[in-house]
């Protein structure tokens, strides 16, 4: 469904991300993980047209969409929950809704995706015309995620979604990913929360200074002496 | 002194205020949402005032007819400004936009020394000499008119943000531009037509100004000031706030005019300034940092 190959991407004179492969399947959920820095985020930004990689390729369905700007991006299915949430504070809950659903691919079906949302995240429809950020931080994610999902994704991308919440929360929140990998969705997960990420992925990709050093299955990883001595500290 | 005389000023002033509010929402809202400073405010007014008298004295059409035609005018000019010019200029250190402005700004102004020459030009209608009496108080027809056409395309505004998908877009791209791309609104497209509307706003207020006071091309540094009076007086990026610092500046010239000396107006706006940069410095209706 995605396939990456040589993605160079450069901050100024600060390199990000250097030479980066992988590929995502359909229906599969791949976890990237690595230590901050590493260029987590960057890649997520890469992929969404939010950052003008160097050199490289981004394919998405067969089609090129390396450089293509963020909202052609959104349109041809790929969404992300945003590192940080990145909701819309002085809006309230269902104009934040509403405006993950403006890109014209979703927007026919913005009614069904708002009752599906709404069984997913029952908080969130008692608190519609609430403003977004009088919300608590695991409101606002469970928010992020709903924004995310009335775009009609066939990608999703989490970045960091467990940051700054509260554990009970974050298992919630890894429950409503496996349940979304359960109906069939595509998912990258980008997470500082490795042991949890990679049992929940099919595969993982660990990302050292821009760079992939290590790939293979969720289990394959969590075994590895590497990955569990420096990201598991056993 | 009498009272009706004090309620005649004080009525007028609230009148033209209104129209000071809606010139200040255009800068307003280019700020609210952009962070960016339209210092070339007053000079865009003056294109309205002009494009409004030469639709006047070419065509017969009365400003508040040519309103939507300007508005409309100055809405594609702003659209384009901003689309191919400003855009390139968000997120540089501030004195460069500054000077992009100032260059728009002084452009703008000479190239109306060069079309119209430094005269004062007025226009005069029927309804400059008619006047509604309300019991004591006694009403121009043309600043009752104006105030009224302001206040109307005011609320329009109001409405196209808080109903319509595109305006809570905007109000997406203000809240948080990360946010904004992330569910994937055209971020740059919803910019144009924001700074736009924000032009097309002080196009309006130039076509009702042209009813009340004379236009020469100097006319804009003093009004890209009283706009910024006005916002800072209502609170930067506040529509309800642009418009009561609009009706309190224009209290203040009408009544210090009045009762002290008309040269005295622009000091009392000012004076209003410095003490509420003292005593709330958000502005009125602003909220805290």
């Amino acid at each position: 469904m995605l396939e990456i190959s040589g993605l160079d991407l450069f901050y100024g004179d600060a390199q990000a991300l250097a030479g980066v492969s992988l590929d995502v399947a359909e229906h599969e959920v791949v976890a990237i993980v690595g230590a901050n820095g590493a260029g987590k985020t960057s890649l997520i930004r890469a992929i969404a047209g939010m950052a003008k990689p160097g050199a490289g390729k981004i394919m998405f369905e067969g089609k090129d969409i390396t450089g293509l700007s963020s909202n052609r991006i959104c349109d041809l299915g790929i969404a992300q929950v945003a590192e940080g949430r990145q909701i819309f504070p002085t809006l309230s809950v269902l104009e934040n809704l509403e405006m993950g659903a403006v890109i014209p691919r979703a927007r026919a079906k913005r009614k069904e995706t708002l009752e599906r949302c709404f069984q997913l995240f029952p908080k969130l429809k008692s608190r519609l015309d609430q403003s977004a950020g009088t919300l608590s931080g695991g409101e606002q994610q469970m928010l992020a995620i709903g924004r995310c999902l009335m775009g009609q994704p066939r990608l999703m991308m989490f970045d960091e979604p467990s940051l700054g919440l509260a554990p009970a929360v974050v298992s919630e929140m890894f429950k409503i990913i496996r349940d979304l990998h359960a109906e069939g969705m595509t998912v990258i997960l980008v997470e500082q929360n490795v042991s949890t990420s990679l049992k929940l992925a099919d595969r993982g990709y660990v990302l050292e200074n821009g760079g992939i050093v290590l790939s293979g299955t969720g289990t394959a990883l969590l075994n590895d002496a590497g990955v569990r001595q420096a990201y598991l500290g056993l | 002194m009498d009272a009706s005389f004090f309620m005649n000023v004080t009525s007028a002033g609230l009148l033209t205020g209104l129209v000071y509010g809606l010139m200040a929402l255009g800068l307003s809202v280019i700020f609210g949402v952009m962070r960016v400073v339209n210092f070339a405010h007053g000079d865009m007014m003056v294109v309205a005032m002009y494009a409004a008298f030469l639709m006047f004295t070419k065509l017969g059409v009365e400003p508040v007819m040519a309103l939507p035609v300007v508005a409309g005018g100055l809405f594609v000019l702003g659209y384009l400004l901003q689309r191919f010019l400003i855009n390139r200029f968000l997120g540089v250190t501030e004195h460069i936009q500054f000077l992009l402005l100032l260059s728009i700004a002084i452009i703008i102004t000479n190239a109306m020394l060069m079309v119209f020459g430094p005269d004062a030009r007025n226009i005069q209608l029927e309804a400059s000499f008619e006047s509604y009496s309300v019991g004591p108080l006694i009403l121009d027809k043309v600043r009752v008119i104006a105030a009224f056409t302001a206040g109307g395309v005011a609320a329009l505004l109001w409405a196209f943000f808080r109903y319509t998908t595109t305006g809570t877009a905007i109000r997406a791209c203000a809240d948080n531009p990360i946010g904004a791309r992330v569910v994937g609104l055209n971020v740059e497209q919803l910019y144009a037509i924001t700074f736009g509307i924000g032009t097309a706003c002080v196009g309006a207020a130039g076509c009702l100004l042209l009813l009340l006071v004379d236009v020469h091309p100097h006319l804009s540094s003093d009004y890209t000031l009283l706009g910024f009076i006005i916002v800072i007086l209502g609170g930067l990026g506040s529509l309800g706030g642009a418009l009561l610092g609009g009706i309190l500046v224009g209290l203040s010239e009408a009544l210090s005019g009045a009762l002290i000396a008309p040269s005295l107006k622009s000091m009392f706006s000012f004076g209003l300034l410095i003490l509420v940069l003292l005593l709330r410095p958000q502005g009125i209706l602003g909220k805290k940092p």
